[in-house]
C-alpha cells in the first residue's frame, strides 16, 4: 500500500507539475507583459487647442457614429466640458450628455436634471475643453488589467481586446481621467483608441475630421516634420493631471488652472 | 441602459463616463475573504501557538473557513461583465495586476486548508469507513457513505498512536504555513484597492494592513456567532436525545463549555479590534493633517455625505458599542451574540465605506455620485449587483458548512 509520506510527496509533485505549465507561459515572456515598446515607427499623440473649441459637439457625434457607441447611451469615448468661472472665484463645470448636442442650455447642468443659471455680468471667463483618452505612456489601465486585455501597442496607443476582457472594471477604476466605461452592447471595457483603424491607414481620427474649427489634431511625435510635433516641441503645451505619473500624450494649448 | 446607470445618482460635475462600477458585490468580496482569513487565523491560534482555551472553537473555525473559501470567489464572478471568461484570471494572469495574484494565492490557500482538514479528520474518516465496512448488507446510502469515506482516507488507513502524532505535527506545520498565506489572501485584496492611484480615498499603503486586521476581527466574530448558534441547536437536540441516551453531555456541561470558549475567544477579538481601529483612525488623522489636494473632497464625503455610515454605523454601532459590551464584566452568551453581530456590521460597513465611499466622488473632484442599492431585482444586472445577489453570497457558506459538517463533524472528539 502506498505510504502516507510518499502519497503526500507524489500529490505535491502532481499539483506542482500541473501549476507550472499553466503559469510559466506568461511568466517567461516579460516582453509581452510589458506590452512591448518599440523605438522605431510612430508614436501617436494628440493636440487640443482649447482656444479654438466652440463647444459644438460635432466631434462627440462623429466619434459615436464612427466607433459604434450607441448614440443615446450616456457614455462616450470623447466629450467636451464647459467651464464658467464667475467673479466670486467659483468654477462651474458641465458636460450634458458629453456635449453630444453641444450646450443647448445657458444654465449649468448640476445633475438631477437641474440647471444653475449664471448671470452674464457675474462671469469672469468661460471656455470649452475637449477630453479623450490620453494614451498614457505609463498607462495604469494596462498595469491593472488582470488578463492583459488592455494593452499598449508599439506606437503608443492603448487598446482593449473585446474578445479577452473579462469585464472586471479594474481599468475603469485605475484611469484617473474617467475616460473608460463598459460598452452597453459588448459588455466589455471601452474607451477612445485614437481611431486606430483610421490613423494606421494614414487617415485622421473621426473627431479631427468632424471639427470644423481645427481644435483637434493628431500627429506622430517621432516625425520631426509633423506639424503637430512642431507645435508640441516649440510651444507652451500642457497635459492633464501630470501628478499621477501617467505621462499623458494628449497635449493642450491654452489650458487653464481650473481644468480638472 | 449603460452599466452602472441603474443605481448611480450624479450631482454637480462628474465625468460623463463615471458611474458606480464597483457595487455591493465588491463590498462582499473583501468581506467574505476577510471572514475566510479571520476564521483561519483563529483556528491557527490553537494549532500553532497552542492557545489551549481555544481548542473548542479551533476545529470549528477551520471547517468554517473552508466553507467560506469558495464564496470568496462568488462575488467576483457575479460582478464580472463576462463571467464565463472569469477563469482567464487563473489561466492567463497578467502579473502587473493585483487581481492576477488571485488564482495563485487562492488555490495555494485552498490546498493548505484542505490538507490541514484532512490531517485533522483522518482518524474520523478511517473509523467511519471501518465501521461502515463492518456492517453486513449495507443499504445504498450506507454503501455510498462507505465509498465516500474510503476515498477520503486516501488510502492511509493507519491510525496507530504514532501515525496520529505524525498527523498532529503535520497539522501544526500546515497551520503555521497557512497564517501568512491567509494574511496574504486578504492583504492583497486590500492592495487591489490601495494601489489604485486614481482614487484618492483608496490610495494608501495602509490599506492591506487595515484590511488584514479587520479581516481577523470579522472572522473571529463570525466564528463566535456561529459557534453560539450551533451550540444552541445542539442544546435543543441534546435535550431531546438525552432522554434516550443519558451518557451524552448534559445541558449544563454544554453550556459551561460554550461560555468558556466564548469568553476566551472574545478576548482575542478585542485585541484585534483595537489594532484595526487604531490603524483606521491613524489613516484618517494622517489624511486630515497632511491635507493634500484631494482632502477637500474627501472631507466633504467623510464628514458630511457619509457621516452616518462612517461615524454612526461603522465606528459607533460597529466598534464602540460592541467594545463596551465585551468589556463589561460577566460576559453572557446573549451579550456576546449581540456584540458579534454588531462587530460584523461594523466590518461590513468599513468595507462598504471604502468601496462605495471611494466612488462617491468624481475624479474631477467637483462632483458626487450616490449608490442606490437595488433592492428588488428587475433585470439580471440589478439581481446580481443588488441586495438579492449579496444575500445569495452571504447564505452560501452556511449551506456549505452544513454539508461539510456531515462529513467532518466539528464537535466530535477525534484525537
Ligand atoms: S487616459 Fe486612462 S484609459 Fe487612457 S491610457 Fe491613460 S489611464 Fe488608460
Ligand atoms: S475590465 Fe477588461 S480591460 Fe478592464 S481591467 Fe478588467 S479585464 Fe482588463
Amino acid at each position: 500500500m502506498i505510504s502516507r509520506r510518499s502519497f503526500c510527496k507524489k500529490s505535491l509533485l502532481i499539483a506542482g507539475g500541473l501549476a507550472i505549465p499553466l503559469s510559466c507561459l506568461e511568466l517567461f515572456d516579460p516582453k509581452r507583459l510589458l506590452a512591448e515598446k518599440d523605438e522605431k515607427g510612430a508614436r501617436w499623440v494628440f493636440l487640443v487647442d482649447t482656444r479654438k473649441c466652440v463647444g459644438c459637439g460635432f466631434c462627440v457625434k462623429g466619434c459615436k457614429v464612427e466607433n459604434e457607441v450607441p448614440y443615446d447611451a450616456n457614455v462616450t469615448r470623447t466629450w467636451v466640458e464647459r467651464y464658467v468661472v464667475t467673479k466670486d472665484g467659483k468654477t462651474h463645470i458641465d458636460s450634458p450628455k458629453g456635449a453630444r448636442d453641444g450646450f443647448p442650455n445657458k444654465g449649468i447642468d448640476i445633475g438631477h436634471g437641474k440647471l444653475e443659471e449664471i448671470k452674464d455680468e457675474d462671469i469672469e471667463k468661460a471656455f470649452f475643453v475637449p477630453k479623450l483618452c490620453n494614451q498614457c505612456d505609463n498607462p495604469p489601465c494596462v498595469q491593472v488589467c488582470p488578463v492583459g486585455a488592455t494593452y499598449q501597442t508599439a506606437d503608443g496607443v492603448v487598446l482593449v481586446d473585446r474578445k479577452w476582457c473579462i469585464g472586471c472594471g479594474y481599468c475603469i477604476m485605475g484611469c484617473p481621467y474617467g475616460v473608460r466605461f463598459f460598452h452597453p452592447v459588448f459588455h466589455v471595457a471601452e474607451k477612445c483608441n485614437f481611431c486606430y483603424h483610421r490613423i494606421t491607414k494614414g487617415m485622421q481620427t473621426a473627431c479631427v475630421d468632424s471639427c470644423a474649427f481645427g481644435a483637434r489634431r493628431v500627429g506622430n511625435l517621432r516625425d520631426p516634420e509633423d506639424p503637430v510635433t512642431k507645435v508640441i516641441m516649440t510651444e507652451r503645451v500642457n497635459v492633464l493631471k501630470e501628478e499621477y505619473g501617467t505621462k499623458p500624450q494628449v497635449f493642450y494649448l491654452g489650458l487653464s488652472k481650473e481644468v480638472k | 441602459m449603460v452599466h452602472g446607470e441603474a443605481w448611480t445618482i450624479k450631482e454637480f460635475f462628474t465625468y460623463p463616463n463615471e458611474y458606480i462600477y464597483w457595487t455591493i458585490q465588491i463590498v462582499m468580496y473583501p468581506f467574505m475573504t476577510g471572514l475566510v482569513a479571520g476564521a483561519f487565523v483563529l483556528s491557527s491560534l490553537y494549532h500553532v501557538f497552542g492557545v489551549k482555551q481555544l481548542k473548542g472553537i479551533a476545529r470549528f473555525s477551520l471547517v468554517f473557513s473552508f466553507a467560506l473559501l469558495p464564496v470568496a470567489m462568488l462575488p467576483l464572478l457575479m460582478h464580472l461583465q463576462q463571467p464565463l471568461r472569469g477563469i482567464e484570471v487563473m489561466l492567463t494572469p497578467h502579473f502587473t495586476s493585483a487581481i492576477a495574484a488571485f488564482g495563485i494565492v487562492f488555490s495555494t490557500y485552498g490546498m493548505i486548508v484542505a490538507s490541514e482538514l484532512w490531517f485533522v479528520f483522518r482518524k474520523h474518516f478511517v473509523e467511519t469507513a471501518l465501521a461502515l465496512k463492518a456492517i453486513e448488507g449495507r443499504t445504498v446510502l450506507q454503501q455510498g457513505q462507505y465509498l465516500l469515506f474510503s476515498i477520503l482516507t486516501l488510502g492511509a488507513w493507519d491510525i496507530s498512536h504514532d501515525a496520529l502524532e505524525a498527523d498532529e505535527r503535520a497539522v501544526k506545520k500546515l497551520a503555521a504555513a497557512g497564517i501568512p498565506v491567509a494574511c496574504f489572501l486578504h492583504g492583497y485584496a486590500g492592495f487591489i484597492f490601495g494601489s489604485v492611484k486614481a482614487n484618492a480615498l483608496w490610495m494608501t499603503p495602509l490599506m492591506p494592513v487595515i484590511f488584514i486586521c479587520s479581516a481577523v476581527v470579522s472572522g473571529i466574530a463570525l466564528c463566535i456567532l456561529t459557534y453560539i448558534l450551533t451550540m444552541e441547536i445542539r442544546k435543543q437536540l441534546s435535550r431531546r436525545r438525552r432522554l434516550a441516551h443519558p451518557e451524552l453531555p448534559s445541558m449544563d456541561e454544554l453550556k459551561s463549555a460554550e461560555a468558556h470558549v466564548v469568553a476566551m475567544t472574545s478576548r482575542y477579538l478585542l485585541m484585534f479590534m483595537v489594532a484595526a481601529i487604531t490603524l483606521e483612525l491613524l489613516d484618517l488623522i494622517f489624511r486630515g493633517y497632511t491635507a493634500v489636494k484631494s482632502w477637500d473632497i474627501l472631507r466633504s464625503v467623510i464628514y458630511e455625505r457619509d457621516f452616518v455610515n462612517i461615524f454612526v454605523v461603522q465606528y459607533g454601532l460597529g466598534n464602540l458599542v460592541p467594545f463596551v459590551l465585551f468589556l463589561i464584566p460577566g460576559l453572557t452568551i446573549r451579550r456576546a451574540a449581540v456584540g458579534t453581530v454588531l462587530v460584523l456590521l461594523g466590518v461590513f460597513m468599513m468595507r462598504w465605506n471604502v468601496v462605495i465611499g471611494g466612488q462617491a466622488f468624481s475624479s474631477s473632484f467637483s462632483g458626487f455620485m450616490h449608490y442606490v442599492l437595488p433592492l428588488w431585482p428587475d433585470s439580471m444586472e440589478t439581481l446580481k449587483e443588488g441586495l438579492v445577489g449579496a444575500l445569495i453570497v452571504a447564505g452560501v457558506p452556511f449551506c456549505l458548512f452544513y454539508l461539510l459538517n456531515k462529513v467532518m463533524p466539528v464537535f466530535k472528539e477525534t484525537h
